[in-house]
């Protein structure tokens, strides 16, 4: 086991330096996005292999499967999260809500059947979320360039790092029975795209270029995780960060960013 | 004595419900304005049979009257803005609004069977800039949805100028996109890819 998760690490530091490598190349100058080049690729394919496998496995599931069982399947692995959940609270400095999310897999594993019903959030202990990449970033470090994974989708480097840790962490990762291992992967995999099938049209329709639709809502979506959905009010694009300016009022924040870029 | 009525005569006259609904306080009209769309929404036939048209004139009477586009769009373009004529920003603002109130209203017809939850709201006497928390529950969800409105008062009107879903907002997360389009074409090259996305949006609704 502890092989694989090196072997997986290894991997992800090879590709750390390959995007390193392609520093540089085919950018339209976002500060956030140097390896842009690399990684609209890496998005080509992920949305290749979403077309033709996962979203079509996902659709079938959604499909065949009664909601309530989609529910049970998905409280079953949220249950096994809320575990490392609540471990990263706790690193953050969380302890109250470190001792709910404990609570959580203490009631949902044993009243709600192995995690089966979700008992915990309906007794008011609300679900979280939390990573490693939060809590790095909650710790003070930079979120560093965006880069997009083949397989793993939109990280930052800092991100990255973090899924490194939760992969290195996840209890699925300690199932010895490697076909079992597998299979709780996989299902994994397919119910939690199950749930953001209904998302897919949205952002189909709203963005006009979806690449860059994608990577501004994961970094403002990261941001407001790492404060726990009360991010300071910022212009994304004033750099100078905290405070809401009379500048950034009528939007000419951004003016100052693109002058320090150019 | 006859004077104080005739005042109250006056006042009741320029008094509107409408103006009345302006004055109301930001949290207050965010709830009125969503209870009363998904109370709509509930009952609606056309709408729970997936009528986009019907969902866009919903959302158009209901909720575009509160939303200040203009403000939107400024801040969805950043600082090419100011490069822009008074027709362009006109024609800007348009597009834009289009496309938002077009994903907003599909957004409605798919997430119908949600409840919201109003979080908690404080504001200091005088502020002019608020932001009302709300929480959008899915039969079976786990976890809630976090939808934000921020809220800028302009003379007496609260009036919406950005969402955010979940942390994203709607109208920042152009910027990037918009930034392109126009370093590539201008702010005309911008039009016509707003102009030419609403045409793709439009015709793939008739079919």
């Amino acid at each position: 086991m502890k092989t694989t998760i090196k072997r997986q690490a290894g991997k992800l530091t090879v590709l750390v330096a390959v995007a390193a490598l392609l520093g540089g190349c085919a950018t339209s100058g976002n500060p956030k996005d140097p390896v842009e080049g690399f990684n609209r690729a890496m998005y080509g394919f992920n949305e290749g292999l979403d077309k033709v496998l996962i979203k079509p496995v996902a659709t079938g599931y959604e499909t065949v499967l009664p909601s309530p069982l989609q529910t049970g399947v998905a409280n079953f692995f949220s249950n096994i999260a809320d575990l490392m959940i609540g471990v990263n609270n706790l690193l953050q400095g969380k302890p109250a809500q470190a001792a709910s999310d404990a609570g959580r897999v203490l009631v949902n594993t044993t009243v709600g059947f192995l995690g089966i019903l979700d008992v915990a959030s309906t007794m008011g202990m609300e679900k979280h979320e939390e990573d490693f990449g939060q809590t790095f970033g909650r710790w003070g470090m930079d979120d560093g360039a965006y880069v997009v994974w083949p397989f793993f989708g939109p990280r930052t480097v800092r991100d990255t790092i973090g899924l490194a840790f939760d992969v290195a962490t996840d209890p699925l990762s300690y199932v010895d029975h490697v076909p079992t291992r597998n299979t709780l992967w996989a299902v994994r995999i397919v119910s939690d795209r199950a749930e953001l099938l209904k998302a897919d049209k949205v952002i189909e329709e709203a963005a006009l270029d979806k690449y860059s639709y994608v990577r501004d809502a994961y970094l403002q979506r990261r941001r407001s995780l790492i404060h726990d959905g009360n991010p300071p009010k910022f212009d994304p694009y004033s750099g100078s960060g905290e405070g809401k300016s009379a500048e950034a009022r009528d939007g000419t924040a951004a003016s100052s960013q693109v002058a320090a870029r150019n | 004595m006859r004077l104080f009525a005739l005042l109250l005569a006056c006042a009741s006259f320029f008094v509107s419900p409408g103006a009345l609904a302006q004055q109301m306080a930001p949290d207050a009209l965010v709830k009125s304005v969503t209870d009363e769309v998904l109370d709509i929404i509930r009952k609606d036939k056309d709408i729970k049979a997936g009528s986009t048209k019907r969902a866009i004139e919903l959302v158009e009477q209901k909720v575009l009257p509160h939303f200040n586009f203009t403000r939107m769009t400024a801040l969805a373009v950043g600082k090419d803005w100011r490069q822009a004529t008074p027709e362009q920003q006109k024609v800007l603002t348009d597009e834009f609004r289009d496309l938002l109130v077009r994903t907003y209203s599909n957004a409605l017809i798919a997430y119908k069977n949600e409840t919201v939850d109003y979080r908690p709201f404080k504001m200091q006497a005088g502020e002019t800039d608020v932001t009302v928390r709300t929480q959008i529950h899915q039969a079976g969800a786990r976890q809630p949805i976090a939808l934000d409105y921020s809220l800028e008062k302009n003379g007496n009107a609260w009036k919406v100028y950005d969402v955010v879903v979940a942390g994203v907002s709607l109208v920042t997360n152009y910027r990037s996109s918009f930034a392109n389009e126009i370093r590539n074409g201008g702010i005309d090259g911008l039009i016509k890819t707003l102009k030419a996305k609403n045409s793709s949006l439009e015709a793939a609704a008739k079919k």
